[in-house]
């Protein structure tokens, strides 16, 4: 564990190409723009589906297939193919553009149901008291449903970027960047074991660290405060609300 | 002499219609391929249920006592939660080959592995369950004279069954998509060929892999719906009602 501890305060493993430093910057910045892309693409579509109330259904089985998609086949078959390919990407490194669209799509059923849930879960009494008040279609959307619906939004948010930087790693499998590189090297040499600990440490420290951020942009963007026994403290934690909406969506 | 042989052998080849899965075709997908390698990808394909379900198994039947001693000492449900949730922060990547050391390159390691992620959703899953139960029905449940194994057994766990099997469905999908990490301890059924067909650029043995695991997970995700189904009858006379 020494060793471990030694390598890791070590500035040499962190200076260099192929440095802890890179390998973590990389990773980090591919996390994050999977997760932006994420939110692009199945935010619009997840939260107008929740406002028209119709085909969630469909919306969420689709994106529960997602799930079901391997993502270190889904790299594996993105680096063989003619695009997105192995090649280098921009800052993003080797099979950068691979990682980045495997990593998209596993951020996408998170997102996508919690936001649909989320919506979903606005009170019929509270959407009719704003239709009751004369407010349009989207006023409804802008200015009731979506600001009830944000914490959940926002917990599908936090999931997928936590599973997102976690699963990141696998990109090591296909010659792609990040810290997986270095627990991949690490085991697959007797001698170098302790640096595969040393960035399995890392990635599981820098996951807590994005685990609490994530958590107090949520409280702080919650608009109503609430209390600890109700939805909102305990339960939007982020693997409960991997269940929670698997089974709203089945009852 | 040689020469004539030599070109006897290019007619020859040439005659042969190259197989779908020749190196110089490669497509990605191959009939030809599965029907010739069907050894190979039944057993690939065994070995990936063997390793999934076994695993699941193992997370439920971890969580469920974890679960019911959270319950009980509410004080210990932070603590179970929270290294649960660690666990899952874990890198599989590393996790596997960690286990090694203890159980060598084996099935045992991945089950292990992968039973701890389960663990996550399901101890969570399975709180959330017993804690949908309405406390009127506990109530009359405990007033009829049920006693507490009774209450757990006849009434709450049926109730949570809804919300239990979402838990175990997600659990299982993932669990079949992660078991192809395992072949980072050359253990991972499909994933082999998925890390093979990669490897040496098989195009099919790769695909072959890729959509046998997903054809897998959304099999199992079926059986799991139709067996809640089956063990949860009330739910389906309410909807039609």
């Amino acid at each position: 564990m020494s060793d471990v501890f030694s390598y890791l305060f070590d500035s040499a493993s962190w200076s260099g190409p192929g440095g802890l430093s890179e390998q973590l910057v990389q990773q980090l910045l591919l996390s994050v723009t999977a997760l932006v892309a994420a939110l692009a693409v199945g935010l619009p579509i997840a939260l107008w589906l929740g406002h028209l109330g119709r085909f969630g259904f469909l919306a969420i089985n689709v994106s529960n297939i997602g799930r079901a998609v391997p993502t270190f086949a889904l790299l594996a078959l993105l680096a063989r193919f003619s695009w997105p390919g192995s090649g280098e990407f921009g800052p993003y490194g080797r099979a950068g553009l691979a990682t980045l669209v495997a990593l998209l799509f596993f951020a996408l059923p998170p997102i996508i149901t919690q936001a649909y849930v989320g919506m979903r879960e606005v009170p019929a009494d509270i959407r009719e008291a704003a239709r009751g008040m004369g407010m349009s279609g989207p006023q409804q959307f802008w200015r009731v449903e979506l600001p009830l619906a944000l914490p959940l939004v926002l917990s599908g948010a936090r999931l997928a970027l936590v599973q997102v930087w976690a699963t990141a790693t696998i990109a090591a499998l296909v010659g792609g960047p990040g810290l997986g590189n270095v627990i991949r090297l690490g085991f697959a040499n007797v001698d170098r074991r302790s640096e595969g600990i040393a960035g399995a440490l890392l990635v599981a420290a820098v996951a807590l660290v994005l685990e609490l951020l994530a958590a107090s942009a949520q409280r702080a963007a919650d608009p109503v405060p609430r209390d600890p026994g109700r939805r909102g403290g305990r339960d939007l934690s982020p693997i409960a609300s991997t269940v929670a909406p698997a089974a709203a969506t089945d009852s | 002499m040689t020469l004539l042989a030599g070109s006897a052998v290019v007619a020859d080849l040439a005659a042969r219609e190259p197989k779908c899965y020749s190196k110089d075709v490669n497509d990605w997908f191959c009939l030809d391929y599965v029907r010739d390698r069907s050894d190979e990808i039944q057993q690939a394909t065994t070995t990936h249920l063997q390793i999934t379900v076994t695993a699941v198994l193992l997370g439920l039947a971890l969580a469920f006592p974890l679960a019911l001693l959270a319950r009980r000492l509410p004080r210990l449900e932070a603590l179970v939660l929270g290294l649960s949730t660690f666990v899952y922060t874990i890198p599989s990547l590393a996790l596997l080959p960690l286990l090694v050391p203890l159980t060598g390159l084996t099935k045992t390691t991945v089950v292990i592995g992968l039973g701890l992620y389960c663990l996550t959703i399901l101890v969570r899953a399975m709180l959330d369950g017993l804690r949908s139960v309405p406390d009127e029905v506990r109530e009359s449940a405990t007033g009829m004279g049920f006693g507490r194994t009774r209450l757990l057994l006849r009434v709450e766990l049926p109730l949570a069954l809804p919300v239990l099997m979402a838990g175990l469905r997600v659990a299982t999908v993932s669990t079949v998509a992660l078991t192809t990490i395992g072949t980072v301890v050359s253990e991972g059924g499909l994933g082999k060929l998925i890390a093979d067909g990669k490897s040496t650029e098989f195009n099919a043995e790769l695909m072959t892999g890729a959509v046998l695991c997903v054809l897998l997970a959304l099999v199992l995700d079926v059986v799991l719906v139709l067996a809640q189904r089956g063990l949860t009858p009330w739910t389906r006379r309410v909807r039609t009602a």
